[in-house]
């Protein structure tokens, strides 16, 4: 008679189920989840991959269904060098609140979902980050009627906000130390709390900048809001896997790095088969043609060259996805390479 | 049709005594005992083992996070809480939260429940037409629809802060909430509560005699002039004495929104709103079903003793359908309280969202804290629960079943 609430986006059955999920894994399983992720992935002949509900550039999909983005590609990736198959994924949409809880139950092999590296997150969650593919940081967007130019212009406002990110700590943080007040309104989804600052619920909707580019161009009217200049914190986005699988962890390290070394060599999706032919000692080894350094993380000689044939490298990934040929349009800025006025840095495939 | 008595709560010890024993004895207890142990072993299994298997992820776990800085903000609180105030604040504010919006929503879904009742019961067709459609539109659309079309539509109507809607340039309606002056006490407060209190229960004096006059020498009287002059007059002299009671702080526009005042976010009026009109036509339905459930002829004899219609409900119709009404009527009480968790979906800060949503993601520590919150709902239906069974329970003996 009474229906269940299981109506509209299943949001409470989710959450509930992740968290019965865990519960479940952890009282009943004898050994916990299994530390062999590889095998496991390999054998299912499927990679299982955490991402964002859709947030345009990062992880989103098509209106065909097909996942794309930066953190999509990083899953290709991985895909490419673990199951050459960029193709052989299944994406789990995940809220900010439900990831960690699906990572730890076992849901997924790796979440590559916007999320940032902090101590606490990499200590007690059981978890561990593999490295950056994106540097971030928080920023503010308001209405351009309003007439603000700073952050430091928003006492008293009224603030939307996602739940279950680092975004509520450092909103708190930033109003706390200069001394101002405002109200925060925080949602399940990111696409609730848009709605809601559209609706007017709210003067200012708060995200990671990237997020922030990603949301307005879901709004209305994208020209009549405004991201406001200050950045108030650091958020390296990273993709993160179970803590307990060095195996797993060194391949979710290691293809990232792939990437950014491939754009480092100037190794690109459409030169990758010349570059084979190289005699360049270093191009050899990161490409496998000499030595066997893919198969001392468990995978093929030639798993850069999967990497890169399936996604591009880093640079490549970054145009497409996030970059100024995008609809997103941002700036390389601090994610260029290190050699090139950015912070992107890889250590040498050697 | 009969329905079985409900048995008083002092019955089960007795039938726990009896289930104890049985037709089997010493050997029933025994198995009984044995039944226990096992589930006590399961139990301790299941908790040993999740804490080796989150040892071995290297999950924290144990409820020391309670006591840290939780470090974020809520829109809306009942006690003082600011973002350097510790989790275990957040779930007190949570909780208080959960509660004020549960139990809002009952009284509202009562009262609306059985209007609404009563209107498909009446002769009038309109009225029955009226009561049948909001019965058959309301329960038939998910709940999780009706908040989010209750809270986009009161937003929709509402102006932004700088075109506010003023009521006597007191009361201001946004898209922000309701802004009312904020009462602060002065020096004749408690003189004012304590005459209050005197009147409101001289005024019950007043009726107890009334109905002792009215059952014992049928003799009527005619209240309400002195209910009036005891609960309005006696805090007015009050008032005359010691001065106002309090004053109030009028809401000012400042900068993005009003400073002052206290406020009623749009959150918690479009969660109440759909909780208790939703819950309000599965009330309708029962209170609609109990009335039935009484015979017609007791009706007819208050229509024969010259008593309205109203008067025969009230006074004769309705005290014997409650104990129909009463067993449902707690299935949907509690059905509200926990609808109340679908609160994220429009950023009111109840118990799931901000104790098992924020601080689960910043702690990580998603057993415990699923855990407590489970613990929590679990507690406040059996609370709920027990109350009515006292009152369906109360009801019967006035009733001599």
């Amino acid at each position: 008679m009474q229906r269940p609430r299981t109506t509209l986006k299943g949001l409470p059955m989710k959450r509930v189920s992740l968290a019965l999920t865990l519960v479940a894994a952890t009282a009943l399983s004898v050994q916990g989840v299994s530390a062999q992720t590889l095998k496991t992935v390999q054998d299912r002949g499927m990679l299982s991959c955490g991402v964002s509900q859709g947030l345009p550039g990062f992880s989103s999909p098509d209106d065909k269904g097909n996942w794309t983005g930066l953190d999509v590609d990083v899953c290709r990736a991985l895909a490419a060098a673990v199951l050459n198959d960029p193709s052989k994924i299944k994406f789990v949409p995940l809220s900010a609140k439900d990831r960690f809880t699906a990572l730890q139950s076992g849901e997924i092999d790796v979440l590559s979902r916007n999320t940032t590296w902090t101590v606490s997150r990499d200590t007690s969650l059981g978890a561990n980050f593999t490295g950056v593919t994106y540097y971030d940081g928080q920023g503010f967007m308001v209405k351009k009627s309003l007439k603000v130019n700073s952050a430091l212009e928003l006492n008293s406002a009224s603030v939307c906000v996602q739940t279950g990110t680092t975004t509520e700590q450092n909103l708190a943080d930033f109003f706390k130390g200069n001394n101002m007040k405002y109200e925060v309104i925080a949602f399940g989804t990111i696409d609730e709390a848009v709605k809601a600052y559209e609706s007017g619920r709210c003067d200012v909707f708060t995200d990671d900048a990237s997020g922030l580019y990603a949301s307005r161009l879901k709004l209305a009217n994208p020209a009549d809001h405004v991201v406001l200049p200050e950045i108030i914190s650091k958020e390296p986005l990273g993709p993160m896997v179970r803590h307990g699988d060095d195996q797993w962890f060194d391949i979710v390290k290691w293809t990232l790095f792939a990437m950014v070394n491939a754009e480092e060599l100037g190794v690109t999706q459409k030169n990758v088969d010349e570059m084979l032919k190289s005699d360049k000692p270093e191009m050899k080894r990161v490409l496998g043609t000499d030595g066997n350094l893919g198969e001392q993380l468990g995978l093929t000689k030639d798993w850069v060259v999967r990497i890169v044939k399936a996604v591009g490298n880093y640079g490549e990934a970054f145009e497409r996805n996030v970059g100024t040929g995008s609809p997103l349009g941002i700036a390389r800025g601090i994610n260029n390479l290190w050699n090139k006025g950015g912070i992107q840095y890889a250590p040498p495939i050697r | 049709m009969t329905i079985a008595p409900r048995k008083p709560p002092a019955q089960f010890a007795l039938r726990l005594k009896r289930a104890l024993g049985g037709k089997a004895g010493w050997n029933g207890l025994a198995a009984q005992l044995a039944f226990a142990a096992v589930l006590a072993w399961i139990a301790y299994e299941i908790v040993a083992n999740a804490r080796a298997n989150l040892e071995t992820q290297h999950i924290a776990s144990g409820f020391g996070f309670l006591k840290y800085n939780a470090g974020f903000d809520v829109s809306q609180s009942l006690i003082s809480y600011t973002n350097s105030d510790t989790y275990w604040r957040v779930f007190f504010v949570g909780l208080l939260n959960t509660l004020v919006v549960s139990v809002i929503g009952i009284f509202f879904a009562t009262i609306i429940g059985f209007v609404v009742a009563l209107c498909r019961l009446s002769p009038n067709w309109l009225l029955s037409r009226i009561g049948g459609i909001y019965v058959e539109a309301i329960r038939n659309l998910p709940l999780l629809f009706q908040i989010l079309f209750w809270y986009l539509a009161v937003l929709a109507a509402l102006p932004a802060p700088r075109q506010s809607i003023s009521i006597f340039s007191t009361f201001f309606l946004n898209n922000r909430g309701l802004i009312v002056p904020r009462p602060i006490s002065e020096p004749g407060l408690d003189p004012f509560l304590a005459m209050l209190a005197i009147g409101i229960l001289a005024a019950l004096g007043v009726r107890r005699y009334a109905r002792q006059a009215l059952f014992q020498r049928g003799q009527l009287i005619r209240i309400w002039p002195y209910v009036l002059g005891l609960v309005v007059g006696l805090p007015l002299i009050a008032m005359l004495i010691f001065g106002r009671p309090m004053t109030f702080e009028v809401p000012q526009l400042k900068g993005f929104n009003f400073a002052g005042g206290a406020r009623i976010i749009p959150e918690f009026v479009a969660l109440t709103v759909a909780l208790s009109t939703y819950t309000a036509a599965f009330i309708a339905e029962i209170v609609r079903a109990g009335i039935l459930s009484v015979h017609k002829g007791q009706m007819e004899a208050g229509s024969s003793l010259g008593l309205s219609r109203g008067t025969t409900l009230r006074l004769i119709v309705v005290p014997q359908a409650m104990r129909v009404i009463v067993p449902p009527l707690t299935n949907q009480y509690l059905n509200l309280t926990k609808n109340s968790s679908l609160a994220v979906g429009i950023g009111y800060p109840d118990l799931v969202s901000v104790f098992a949503g924020t601080a689960v993601s910043q702690t990580g520590q998603a057993i415990e804290i699923i855990a407590m919150t489970m613990g929590v709902y679990l507690l406040l239906s059996l609370t709920t629960s027990a109350i009515m069974s006292i009152y369906g329970w109360r009801i019967n003996r006035s009733l001599g079943t």
